[in-house]
């Protein structure tokens, strides 16, 4: 009997990423939700610039690939050619929250249904281990070799703080992938925020807090940890907004 | 012959677009081509098209990238600064191979220049504008009837190549109105077996992607696209000859500068010199083999352009430099007038002119 089997949202082509980094896991969780809501054959997905540029060749679908933060309007573009395709963008730190930040907002501001899935991890990846527009105060990067000083380069941006002020914005969630209860939550999220495109409702983002170990230069296992310690605490976790949450 | 109607040329192109069967605009104010947008707000939500005005120009061309992708004919437009924030996106299009139109009313640069009219964006147009090797098929409109005939052209051309074309008005071309007959063109249609439109619709996955870490494939890419921009310069060419059987001399011009220039040349021939003119409609592919036609039956060429000499470099190395080439220009939105054309051409004659 079998009780656990590889979701066909995943293509068989071998993942890329660092040994220990969370990509992975998000990746299962957005394949197995379009799966499970039987919509992967009219899927468009948008891939974005970052460790994730490669989700074209991983995810069983058609797929756009977007160029540096331009992953929403391209997604809008998709959206509006055909409303009956479910369309997503699968984008990074830097991506959505410093270069593209207008066609964030933008997007959210217009209702505009589609789900954009948000893998915060407070550094980019890619271009190996620069400072992001999420990395925490004191935080030592490439481009931060004493650590994020917030006087000189301000402060992180909080994507769903921000984005729950944002009328537009249907649904915001703020999960992590750190533990099997988080991993649970984070998959009920994303499904229910390709559900709320199904039926129609809008703009949802949901954030997924990540890691990094490569670039954190941390052991895996130390890289969870820290996520625990100081991510968490900084990009507190929850519903930042649900706008059909009365609704039952 | 259909009802002439009187119209501005931006809506002439906005309607063009429309009647080509473009459903999806996506825009952002500037002027001098704003009155595409205002036209495409009014007249898409009555046929079930999408209007949609951006967060930016940025927004727009990438929204465009996406219903293209989607297999839709999709359309942008904008003014000189407009077109350099758009041309990351594309760039992004021409490595994508997607097909869609763009639409620059030239204004006054560089920077924020001015809002009057200009034909100062020809290098950006015609040299790729973006980053990495590609070209657009631009088209030059010289009339608000060109302005509406060439959306169906421009949609036709982009399509069947799968490449970005370009509509390259002056502001000129998309502020003065002109009758115009809104023939009904034929709308062509393509297969578009490549679109991402789901995998319920077709075998395998479709990939829409400018990306490759191969060397080796990227090159590959560009080539097999360099092999289909051959095929275009030895089809799509289009260029018109105004009185050039018994020319001495060659204005080449294009846009409101062909529309001075020809007015130029009725004085000159009045007055006994015969003067001959090459407007190309085709910014590329140029009309090179045009021009060395007549370069083996003139004394002389005369680019007459909006901007501070740029076509005239096509048109030197179209000719090889085996004849003396000269400019007439005014830039930064100033318009020259017939008397300087004239006066260029009679200099020309007298031997006082500067060769470029």
């Amino acid at each position: 009997m079998v009780v656990f089997d590889k979701t066909k949202g995943l293509t068989e082509e071998p993942l890329h990423y660092c040994p220990g980094c969370t990509h992975g896991i998000i990746h299962r969780l957005v394949a197995e939700s379009l799966e499970e809501l039987g919509v992967l054959d009219k899927t468009v997905g948008v891939a974005s610039v970052g460790c994730s540029v490669f989700s074209y060749n991983y995810f069983n679908c058609d797929m756009i690939q977007a160029a540096h933060g331009r992953a929403p309007a391209v997604a809008t573009g998709a959206k509006r050619a055909d409303p009956s395709k479910i369309v997503f963008t699968y984008q990074g730190d830097g991506d959505l929250a410093a270069i593209g930040t207008a066609e964030t907002v933008h997007s959210a501001a217009r209702n505009e249904n589609i789900t954009i899935i948000f893998v915060n991890n407070a550094i980019y990846g890619m271009t190996g281990g620069q400072m992001a527009p999420t990395t925490l105060p004191n935080q030592i990067t490439q481009t931060s070799p004493y650590g994020r000083d917030v006087t000189v380069v301000g402060y992180p941006v909080k994507v769903c703080e921000m984005l729950k002020e944002i009328d537009g914005a249907s649904y915001v969630e703020r999960v992590a992938v750190n533990n099997v209860k988080n991993i649970m939550a984070a998959k009920k999220a994303i499904k229910k925020a390709f559900k709320n495109q199904i039926e129609g409702k809008g703009f949802s983002l949901i954030e997924v807090l990540s890691t990094c170990p490569t670039n954190w230069g941390l052991k895996p296992v130390d890289a969870i940890k820290w996520l625990d310690e100081n991510m968490e605490k900084y990009y507190p976790l929850g519903v930042y907004k649900d706008k059909y949450k009365e609704e039952k | 012959m259909a009802e002439k109607v009187l119209m501005k040329g931006n809506e002439a192109l906005a309607e063009g677009a429309i009647q080509a069967g473009c459903r999806h605009y996506f825009g952002y104010p500037i002027t001098p081509q704003t009155e595409v947008a205002a036209y495409m707000a009014k007249r898409m939500p009555k046929i079930g098209g999408t209007f949609l005005q951006a967060e930016s120009e940025v927004a727009a061309i990438n929204m465009v990238i996406g219903t293209a992708s989607c297999g839709y004919r999709a359309m942008t437009s904008s003014s000189s600064p407009g077109i350099s924030l758009k041309s990351e996106g594309i760039s992004y299009m021409a490595g994508c191979e997607l097909p869609a139109l763009i639409v620059n009313v030239e204004r006054g640069g560089p920077g924020l220049g001015g809002i009057q009219p200009s034909q100062s964006d020809y290098f950006q147009a015609t040299k790729g504008g973006g980053h990495g090797d590609y070209k657009l098929i631009v088209l030059a409109p010289a009339s608000v009837q060109e302005m509406y005939s060439m959306a169906f052209k421009g949609f036709d051309l982009a399509d069947k190549y799968r490449v970005p074309c370009m509509i390259l008005a002056d502001g000129t071309m998309g502020q003065m109105m002109e009758p115009v007959e809104l023939i009904e063109g034929e709308v062509k249609k393509y297969d578009k077996p490549w679109a991402t439109t789901g995998t319920a619709t077709h075998e395998g996955r479709n990939i829409i992607n400018s990306l490759s870490l191969s060397p080796a494939q990227l090159e590959q890419w560009n080539k097999n696209r360099y092999d289909r921009y051959k095929i275009i310069e030895e089809n799509e060419v289009m260029f018109e000859e105004f009185m050039m059987d018994d020319a001495d001399y060659c204005i080449v011009a294009f846009g409101i500068a062909a529309r001075v220039s020809k007015n130029a040349i009725m004085t000159l021939r009045n007055k006994g010199i015969k003067v001959g003119m090459i407007r190309p409609i085709t910014l590329w592919p140029f009309p090179k083999q045009a021009l060395i036609n007549a370069s083996k039956k003139v004394k002389a060429f005369l680019s007459v352009e909006l901007n501070m000499g740029q076509m005239i470099d096509d048109v030197k190395l179209a000719i090889n430099c085996s004849k003396p080439v000269y400019f007439c220009g005014r830039t930064g939105g100033v318009i020259m007038s017939p008397d300087e054309v004239i006066k260029s051409i009679e200099d020309i004659e007298k031997g006082v002119a500067q060769e470029w």
